[in-house]
């Protein structure tokens, strides 16, 4: 594989490894919700993929299909370049980022990172540089002894990125994980996961409702409708410069998130959905 | 009061939106310190001195009501009678909340192991809550034949329930998302108990701890009521129908004392306990600052 952080986003070198690869999945909830009908979409190494669309549109659903939480109702998930555990899913690959930070509150910032590694029945003292590596990634290497109750809602974050990040996986998998957090903080994660995911290489899955936030992270964005949630736009995203708090202001910034804006307002009156 | 909650100093740009809260022992004052622990010792103080008055002032006989002093008196010449008994409501106080908690624990893990389990043993579940345990005393009495046995069947009982219906609860509501992660990261039930849900339901676990202590102690009492044991290894309840029958009141109120003091250790013991495992990191443990 090329050296991830020399490709800038938009201009990363199109491989045509496909990480994850649905085909024509569905998925029936319980109570007859038809939440996702024979969507199809390959994934491919080195992606920033965004799944925009409004709410109920199975773009939660199609993540935690993806993780495996909750297999689909037909169709199939198919890992063309990972080994495959005895439940489907590829052994480690995956990390998994919630809408809440999901903390243990009776584990320090270290014991909750170390998870991952700890139900991999690695050894505390092997797994303590690789852990302490990550949490200075995400800028929490002071914070290791800290309990999550002493931290700021961008700081717990930021250790649930940490603790996906930690078995260093193919795809990482994010769950409106901003959604919460105030506008100045969610800007400062935003540059953060860029810069983590040009770092890492990492393949990643952001499903958001935000149009600026898509814009300005993916080099992808999958536009998805409603009623039943199904892909509405498959749209590649160049950028000629870097993504930084210059781009927010630029010319292309504001033209892409028209263009972006545009397919998700069609793909609500499509779904027939209200929001 | 002059609380304050200060923003650490933070290596990072984003502090104000982005910064850690140090958490700090509030600053209390002298005065109040002092007052925190003389208030309610002076009440105390105050409530033994009225009391002695009232038998003093009105010259009420000691069999009916005694002087603090005659309390105190009782306390000492009649320790050798008392020591025992304390000893063997104590033995089954104890012996009964230890014997609660692992059987507690245990059965909730085996409840919430599949709800086919909690279904089938829900009944069963039920009548035993619902029934006034001490009214299977008497049952008890004739098919056990140690009576101490007895005492400790009963307690047990009493202070079983508290413990498995919230250890039950703590179980079931450990976070979802948090099961998501470790079903994600491939984790065996057995890991799964081991580090989130034993872990997540231990202040349900110390609630069901504080009850089941006090509910132990009123159990072997009441239980000894029942029983009415007679001579040898018999506990403080014994002690108090004894005295009631001849009337000794100032040795009734001793033993009241006792009960008493053994309940307000109790509490202090399971408290202390709840507070060394929960004071890093939950709520219940935490002091409000606003």
């Amino acid at each position: 594989m090329t050296d991830p952080s020399l490709a800038e986003p938009g201009t990363a070198t199109k491989s045509t490894q496909t990480v994850v690869s649905m085909r024509n999945v569905s998925k029936v909830f319980s109570n007859g919700t038809l939440a996702l009908k024979d969507m199809s979409l390959d994934v491919e190494r080195g992606e920033f993929l965004s799944l925009l669309g409004p709410s109920g549109c199975g773009k939660s659903t199609a993540l935690r299909i993806i993780a495996g939480l909750g297999g689909p109702s037909s169709g199939t998930i198919d890992w063309p370049s990972s080994k495959i555990n005895s439940r489907g899913l590829p052994e480690g690959d995956v990390g998994f980022v919630f809408q809440e930070p999901t903390l243990m509150p009776w584990q320090t910032v270290f014991g909750n990172v170390y998870l991952p590694l700890r139900l991999q029945s690695v050894n505390k003292s092997a797994a303590r540089e690789r852990i302490m590596e990550t949490l200075a990634s995400v800028g929490l290497a002071d914070f290791a002894n800290a309990y999550p109750r002493e931290l700021s809602g961008g700081m717990k974050m930021r250790v649930s990125i940490a603790r996906a990040l930690v078995t260093k996986p193919k795809l990482l998998l994010m769950d409106e994980p901003f959604a919460a957090l105030d506008e100045i903080t969610r800007q400062k994660l935003n540059d953060d996961v860029l810069r983590l995911w040009k770092q890492s290489g990492v393949t990643v899955i952001f499903v958001t409702h935000s149009v600026f936030e898509s814009a300005y992270l993916s080099n992808r964005i999958v536009v998805m409708k409603a009623r039943p949630g199904q892909v509405f736009a498959d749209m590649p995203l160049k950028t000629s410069g870097a993504r930084d708090a210059e781009y927010r202001t630029s010319e292309e910034y504001r033209a892409t998130t028209h263009e972006v804006s545009h397919a998700l307002h069609e793909a609500i009156h499509a779904g027939g959905g209200t929001h | 009061m002059s609380n304050v909650v200060q923003t650490a100093p933070n290596t990072d740009d984003e502090a104000g939106t982005d910064s850690a809260v140090a958490i700090l022992r509030p600053r209390t004052s002298n005065t109040e310190r002092v007052l925190r622990i003389v208030v309610p010792v002076a009440m105390l103080v105050l409530a033994v001195v009225a009391w002695h008055l009232t038998v003093v002032l009105n010259g009420i006989p000691k069999y009916i009501l005694p002087t603090p002093g005659d309390v105190v008196t009782s306390l000492i010449n009649d320790w050798p009678t008392l020591a025992p008994s304390l000893l063997v409501t104590l033995r089954i106080t104890f012996t009964a909340l230890i014997l609660a908690l692992i059987g507690g624990v245990a059965m909730a893990i085996i409840l919430v192991q599949s709800k086919w389990v909690e279904l089938a043993l829900f009944p069963f579940a039920v009548i035993l809550q619902v029934t006034p345990v001490i009214a299977i005393a008497p049952l008890l009495l004739i098919y056990v034949p140690e009576t101490q046995t007895v005492l400790l069947i009963i307690a047990f009982l009493v202070a079983f329930f508290p413990i498995l219906s919230n250890m039950v609860t703590g179980l079931k509501s450990v976070d979802h998302n948090l099961l998501n992660l470790y079903d994600l990261y491939g984790a065996s039930r057995w890991q799964t108990l081991i580090y989130l849900k034993l872990p997540a339901s231990l202040p349900y676990f110390m609630a069901g701890l504080r009850i089941a202590g006090g509910l132990a102690l009123i159990a072997a009492v009441v239980a000894e009521f029942a029983a009415g044991t007679a001579g040898q290894g018999s506990g403080l309840a014994f002690r108090l129908l004894e005295s009631q029958y001849r009337l000794n009141i100032p040795r009734l109120f001793a033993a009241l004392i006792l009960l008493t003091g053994t309940g307000i250790a109790i509490f202090g013991l399971t408290s202390f306990i709840a507070w060394l495992s929960l004071h890093r990191w939950h709520e219940s443990a935490v002091k409000r600052e606003n």
